[in-house]
């Protein structure tokens, strides 16, 4: 796509915005609308856009396929372990209140964000691993041949 | 709030019920991260020991008839999710950790000839979170958290289905017919959880069966009740809805058809069993008539034809395949009896039908690590070059059929008492009838095991691949002659649900 200079430099000027916005969602899914799922969808759309800009082996540099696959263990690797958190300190399986036990409320507060957290970053990976898996699957087209 | 509960703090044997489940779920992306074959077998044989480790505690447990609650994050149930193991789940969480653990083992050497070494990892990661589903559907109390979990463990084996396209590239093919139908399956389900929901206005078991108690004859609630049916029928491969199961089972890898054939159908056909009579109230005449009228015929049509389909094929995983759906056919027959020998019965056959298939199954993969093809001319003469894998497989055959001594005999005389209790000879006939055909197709390959020449180029496999299939031919061996395990725990759950 070297000639599509409108989409490449938008692209580049909101691929910043809508992480921003994901990150936004994020961090503020416990209290307004939002949440993990939905802050992990926003975040990968960006970098789905800026593959399908600028080619799957630019946005390859920046998300290699081995980092979405870790990632995506990573994140539910951390909300599984706030789960065992809790269990080691002697509160059921998920139990939040294990995270500030002299403030359950600051701990149901502190828990779901780190689990927030673990959704956000397994459904991101996740979401870009699914668009490497479908957009690897045919040869690229060579530009002259659109 | 969490917090108005009074906090005692757990001990780790309180915490039994959620890491049975847990365990294999947290060494699932460990094994991702480290990307490492040897390091993925090593966690994952150990993830599933543990696993064993749990589920014996929790039926020591339970044995005495006696309840394990478990509520996650501390909220208490009708709001929060609540595990509940009872003698009849403890006896499932049993059966699946034992094989998963022989399958892991067997598995360290049997999938390398099927599965590229590459795609080990993740292929071990798959098969804990598939462990991990169908643990989580048979601990959980709460009807979404075991749509969930049965999803889990249903997109894993699709998965893992698909991974004998290395060696048949018709395993994609199989593996895509499995996920429509599961998929279908898993609408209905969830669908009728939906409808109970609207209904009741629960989603846990207990809660459910006492507001249920109240509405009376309720049309929602029926609604739902038969669209669970549906959709557990699908997952089960009750009889007009297993078309995916014959293909799904012969295109996996060996590994994963031995898991899947002595553990998934029976999780389904559990969850049926614990919404028939936990959830639902199984007086209704509602439910005893679907049961005697539609359930029942299908289990008979299923014993006969699934044995007499596997009379007729060539492709051995495919003869075994078939015989899995007779095999589904009695259950579903002692389940639809509806009376406290007919659900002991069910359940027992699940537990000595796994491990009478996972040995069939596991044998059977032996040859074709020798043989390279399933089909029942090229394991001529494999009774002299292998002796102990095709004594193991004849050890198999024997409990299949129902020979006094083996596991499968104590099954079927307790399905043909519970038969007889209720009054239906005919029923009773159609039993002996279809273990008479079984009898023909173990014959058969009995046959051109034994009675054949040597084949020159095939020898013994290692201690490795012969020792796990040993262990399930001596299991099917044990649970015939001690009916300790099964019987005693089958009838004590039978009486907890009634």
């Amino acid at each position: 796509m070297k000639h599509h200079l409108i989409l490449k430099v938008i692209t580049k000027f909101m691929v910043g915005v809508i992480i921003l916005f994901g990150l936004y969602v994020q961090f503020h899914g416990d209290y307004s609308p939002g949440g993990g799922f939905q802050a992990g969808v926003i975040i990968a759309a960006a970098f789905i856009l800026y593959g399908i800009v600028m080619g799957l082996e630019t946005v390859q540099k920046v998300v290699p396929i081995w980092i979405a696959q870790k990632g995506a263990a990573i994140g539910v690797l951390l909300y599984a372990l706030t789960g065992v958190f809790s269990v080691v300190f002697g509160y059921e399986f998920l139990n939040y209140a294990a995270i500030s036990p002299e403030h359950p409320k600051h701990g149901q507060h502190y828990g779901i964000i780190i689990v927030e957290l673990g959704v956000g970053i397994t459904v991101s990976f996740v979401m870009i691993a699914i668009y490497y898996s479908f957009a690897d699957r045919t040869p690229r087209l060579d530009d002259n041949e659109w | 709030m969490a917090s108005e509960i009074k906090q005692t703090v757990l001990h780790l044997s309180d915490h039994l019920p959620i890491l049975q489940v847990v365990v294999p779920m947290l060494i699932a992306p460990i094994i991702v991260i480290f990307n490492n074959r040897l390091i993925a077998w090593l966690l994952s044989f150990f993830g599933t020991i543990i696993c064993l480790i749990i589920s014996v505690a929790l039926m020591w447990a339970t044995a005495d008839g006696s309840v394990l609650t478990y509520f996650l994050g501390g909220w208490v149930p009708p709001v929060g999710i609540e595990y509940r193991i009872d003698a009849a789940n403890s006896i499932l969480l049993f059966l699946i950790s034992v094989i998963s653990v022989i399958v892991m083992f067997f598995s360290s050497n049997a999938l390398i000839s099927e599965v590229p070494k590459e795609k080990h990892t993740l292929f071990y990661a798959c098969f804990l979170l598939c462990l991990t589903g169908l643990l989580g559907v048979v601990a959980t109390a709460d009807i979404f958290n075991v749509f969930v979990f049965l999803e889990i463990s249903s997109l894993s084996t699709y998965v893992l289905v698909a991974q004998g396209s290395y060696v048949d590239r018709r395993a994609l093919s199989a593996s895509f017919n499995y996920l429509i139908m599961g998929t279908i399956g898993a609408t209905f389900f969830v669908i009728g959880i939906g409808f109970i929901y609207m209904a009741t206005g629960s989603l846990n078991m207990m809660d459910i069966s006492e507001r249920a108690l109240e509405l009376g004859n309720n049309r929602t609630i029926q609604a739902g009740f038969a669209f669970i049916i549906v959709g557990m029928g699908l997952k089960l491969a009750m009889v007009p809805l297993h078309i995916w199961l014959p293909n799904a089972y012969s295109f996996a890898p060996t590994v994963v058809t031995c898991f899947l054939a002595a553990t998934a159908t029976k999780v389904a056909l559990y969850v049926l069993i614990r919404f028939v009579f936990s959830v639902f109230n199984y007086q209704y005449g509602f439910v005893s008539e679907i049961f005697l009228f539609l359930l029942m015929p299908l289990g008979i049509i299923a014993m006969i034809v699934g044995s007499v389909i596997a009379i007729f094929k060539q492709n051995l995983k495919k003869l075994l395949a078939y015989s899995s759906l007779a095999q589904i056919g009695y259950m579903v027959l002692g389940l639809s009896l509806l009376s406290e020998k007919g659900l002991s019965a069910s359940l027992v056959h699940m537990v000595n039908h796994g491990f009478t298939k996972a040995a069939l199954f596991m044998a059977l993969g032996a040859f074709i690590i020798n043989t390279k093809n399933p089909y029942l001319s090229s394991i001529k003469g494999l009774g002299k070059a292998m002796p102990l894998t095709s004594a193991a497989f004849v050890v198999g055959g024997l409990s299949l059929i129902g020979v006094p001594g083996t596991a499968g005999f104590i099954s079927k005389w307790l399905l043909i008492e519970a038969v007889l209790e209720a009054g239906y000879w005919v029923v009773a006939v159609a039993i002996l009838v279809s273990s008479l055909f079984a009898v023909i197709y173990i014959w058969k390959i009995v046959e051109v095991l034994y009675f054949n020449e040597k084949p020159e180029n095939h020898g013994e496999l290692s201690f490795y691949l012969v020792s796990p299939i040993w262990i399930l031919a001596l299991f099917c061996i044990f649970l015939g002659l001690n009916t300790g395990l099964t019987v005693d725990i089958a009838n004590m759950a039978a009486e907890i649900l009634f």
